[in-house]
């Protein structure tokens, strides 16, 4: 089991950023008005920002993480830490993180690397974080956590192009020895080609094959460089998996279900997070979502959620618990409490 | 357990009120769902959520292609109730 609790590191602030240009799904064209209106009634989705204009995951996180450390009075200098977790990242070499300690103007003596972690990837990174943090060797951190997801789907295939919104995230992390946060972490290989983009990587290198789209099933065209979503694979797994891994971590802190303020879970599907939510009896108005404005926005969505819900309410000593779920297969949760967070509103870039 | 041992009647009557986008009485045991007009795979997460739901049952796509009836779900999720 990998339930452990981390000491020595406190969350300071959350920030977000998005692209400006908004599709929206009551405009898909490539289905018919009925399966539109079935969409966002099943998946909460209306509205998604995407990058149109060449915005990448480092251009995202650049933009939040730069206004946050503004918020946040940091001196650059002090940022000892950037630990950059996506699975769109700036190029295949190198890593975006280390690309990102120049383009904010971070000191030499900066740390930084990426993770490549979707879905299940703001609660692992917040993990790696703490856990080096932990040492007391690192005095701040930046945890920068995006997607621009809609570079891998196919616009006719409409079992992926309409769930996807891209965005980049910030989240403030500094040394604070009295505070605790407690993860639970799990994997399954066995899924992997639930979610995959097949082609592309040393497996399964680029060919001319990799670009010859074909029709799966009707509305379902797409090729080797697309995403594949297993959507039947994917919700049988995370209804089934998160509430398990988020029981057995509230077991571990010894908090009961009720004792949550706030549930924020990765924001997949209305329907698969609603069928989570019932299955661990949390009331809705604790599980703040942002499905309906930003899509499912992969390993940003949790911060993303924060970042939304808490422009509109108290936040300040709050319990929360985050749930991740997703491409691996990869999941994981964690309870903190929040403190005096700094939470600028969303950028849009 | 929400559901535990509902008959096929019940069964059917609670799914379609999941199902509320299709047309009234077209849920029947013996009717083959994939044949059901405008029937749609965001059917089947929604069937899949019903029975994760209500009977802590997980019912996976290859079960739902598996199976081509309400009568053959409804046998297959009282098979797994209480056993997961």
């Amino acid at each position: 089991m990998s339930l452990f609790r981390v000491k020595g590191s406190e969350i300071k602030g959350v920030a977000a950023a998005v692209p400006e240009t908004v599709v929206c799904n009551r405009d898909y064209e490539y289905i018919s008005e009925a399966d539109r209106q079935l969409l966002i009634k099943t998946t909460g989705i209306e509205n998604r920002h995407i990058a149109f204009n060449g915005e990448t995951t480092g251009d995202l996180c650049f933009a939040a993480a730069n206004r946050l450390i503004d918020e946040l009075n940091w001196e650059r200098s002090q940022i000892d830490l950037v630990i950059f977790v996506s699975q769109s990242p700036d190029h295949f070499l190198p890593a975006t993180a280390i690309i990102l300690q120049d383009r904010l103007g971070l000191s030499k003596t900066t740390a930084a690397f990426d993770i490549m972690l979707g879905c299940s990837g703001f609660v692992y990174g917040l993990s790696v974080a703490a856990s080096m943090m932990s040492t007391g060797g690192f005095r701040r951190a930046l945890l920068l956590a995006g997607d621009v997801s809609s570079a891998g789907v196919n616009i006719k295939d409409k079992s992926t192009y309409p769930l996807f919104g891209d965005c980049g995230t910030a989240t403030a992390l500094e040394y604070n020895r009295d505070y605790e946060m407690c993860f639970n972490l799990q994997s399954d290989g066995s899924g992997k080609d639930s979610i995959i983009i097949p082609h592309g990587g040393l497996r399964h290198p680029i060919t001319e094959d990799s670009f010859v789209e074909k029709e799966y099933e009707p509305g379902v065209i797409r090729h080797h460089r697309d995403l594949w979503l297993n959507g039947m694979d994917v919700f049988t797994f995370s209804v089934r998996e998160a509430p398990l891994n988020a029981t057995a971590l509230l077991d571990y802190c010894g908090v009961s279900v009720a004792d949550i303020d706030l549930f924020v879970m990765h924001q997949a599907n209305l329907l698969m997070n609603e069928t989570i939510r019932k299955k661990l009896k949390i009331d809705s108005s604790k599980v703040p979502y942002t499905l309906k404005n930003f899509g499912n926005t992969s390993s940003a969505s949790i911060p993303l959620t924060l970042v939304e819900h808490f422009r509109q309410s108290e936040i300040q000593n709050k319990r929360v618990l985050l749930s991740s779920f997703g491409v691996g297969l990869s999941w994981g949760s964690c309870y903190l409490e929040t403190g005096n967070w700094i939470v600028p509103e969303t950028v849009k870039i | 357990m929400m559901g535990n041992g509902d008959n096929l009647e019940l069964f059917i009557s609670k799914l379609e009120n999941e199902l509320d986008m299709l047309e009234p009485g077209s849920l029947k045991p013996d009717v083959k769902y994939r044949d059901i007009p405008n029937w749609s795979s965001m059917f089947a997460l929604i069937i899949i959520a019903f029975c994760e739901t209500e009977y802590s049952v997980a019912v996976t796509g290859a079960d739902l292609r598996q199976c081509e009836t309400f009568t053959d779900l409804h046998t297959l999720v009282q098979s797994r109730i209480g056993k997961s």
